[in-house]
């Protein structure tokens, strides 16, 4: 999603943080919505799509689980293939790490919040305050947009035909929107590529969604050592 | 979708998140184990792309769900902002579904 640019000033104000911020909870509103309306459309509830969206927090892989249930996969690969798809929290936490200094339960909490919007705007700072302030005005935007979408949509969502309005389609788009940036670097088309190969190769044989999991095992290229960097975290990251 | 599921993958999810932040916090991953984190979603997320688009169950199937991701892609590609992509992803599914 989107990413906001850096102040040219390296001074510690506001600009460039609630603007960008209110930005990113609007684009996940879409994403909310179609993923409550989805949830439903899998068989979930109200209750469930919220827990979702409260305590999971992480929209790709929510959407992933969902999908592969949709799909009649099993609890294991839903799980698996979302946890699989979370990891890049880990990545994301180390990050934002330099920029949420204090506590013990002060970082216990932070980390509820270490998505891609997150990351992104704070490492899109210049100053260590507006990295933190970014990080913290981004969570409560994306956190407040997300859950009321998620609301939103599974309220709706038990009186819409998804199919009549396409709506089946709402996650695939969303994931086109969410590869387009990761696939900047050539080794990273090239997985994305034969991750979409392996994926449809595998799916008469292996249990419904397992294919995903095998998709993201073509992800163990990147232990070679490659001559440019794998899909970046996001820019001026750690590296 | 059980509570079960939904439990493990709050607790999982946030795990993933503590352990960058709490748990490895200002050290860093070695380099080799960073680039294949960071080329799993490019992985997954084409994987998740085809499976919505093409298959149904264990079958593959082209239908109006092609027309709708290809437009999506269209759209992405042309810079249209992501909500966007989704209303006209789903408006043109529904639309080939209706009169074809």
């Amino acid at each position: 999603m989107g990413r906001a640019k850096p102040s040219s000033k390296a001074t510690d104000d506001w600009s460039g943080i609630i603007g960008p911020a209110l930005g990113l909870g609007f684009a996940v509103f879409a994403f909310g919505l179609s993923f409550g309306v989805m949830c439903i459309d899998a068989g979930g509830s109200v209750p469930k799509a919220m827990a979702m969206s409260l305590f999971v927090f992480t929209g790709a892989s929510q959407f992933s689980a969902v999908s592969v249930v949709a799909a009649g996969g099993s609890a294991i690969s839903a799980v698996a293939g979302a946890l699989i798809l979370a990891s890049r929290n880990a990545v994301y936490g180390v990050a934002v790490a330099p920029s949420l200094a204090g506590s013990l339960p002060y970082r216990l909490f932070a980390s509820q919040f270490t998505i891609d919007e997150t990351t992104g705007m704070t490492l899109a700072q210049d100053t260590p305050t507006r990295s933190r302030r970014a990080y913290w005005v981004t969570a409560a935007s994306i956190y407040l947009f997300w859950n009321l979408a998620t609301f939103i949509g599974a309220v709706a969502g038990s009186n819409i035909d998804t199919e009549k309005y396409g709506l089946d389609v709402a996650f695939a788009a969303a994931f086109v929107g969410m590869l387009a940036p990761l696939v900047r670097s050539r080794r990273a088309r090239r997985v994305a590529a034969a991750g979409a190969v392996v994926c449809i190769a595998a799916t008469p044989f292996v249990p419904i969604g397992a294919g995903i999991i095998g998709a993201a095992l073509v992800a163990l290229v990147g232990l070679r050592p490659g001559t440019e960097r794998a899909a970046p975290v996001s820019k001026g990251g750690p590296a | 979708m059980t509570w079960t599921l939904i439990i493990v993958l709050s607790l999982g999810a946030y795990a993933l998140k503590a352990a960058g932040l709490v748990g490895v916090g200002v050290r860093d991953f070695p380099a080799p184990v960073r680039n294949v984190i960071a080329l799993v979603p490019a992985a997954v997320l084409s994987a998740l792309i085809v499976k919505d688009t093409f298959t149904n169950g264990h079958d593959l199937q082209i239908d109006a769900r092609a027309v709708g991701v290809a437009v999506a892609c269209l759209a992405v590609w042309r810079k249209v902002p992501l909500w966007l992509v989704i209303v006209l992803s789903c408006a043109v599914t529904g639309t080939v579904r209706a009169i074809s």
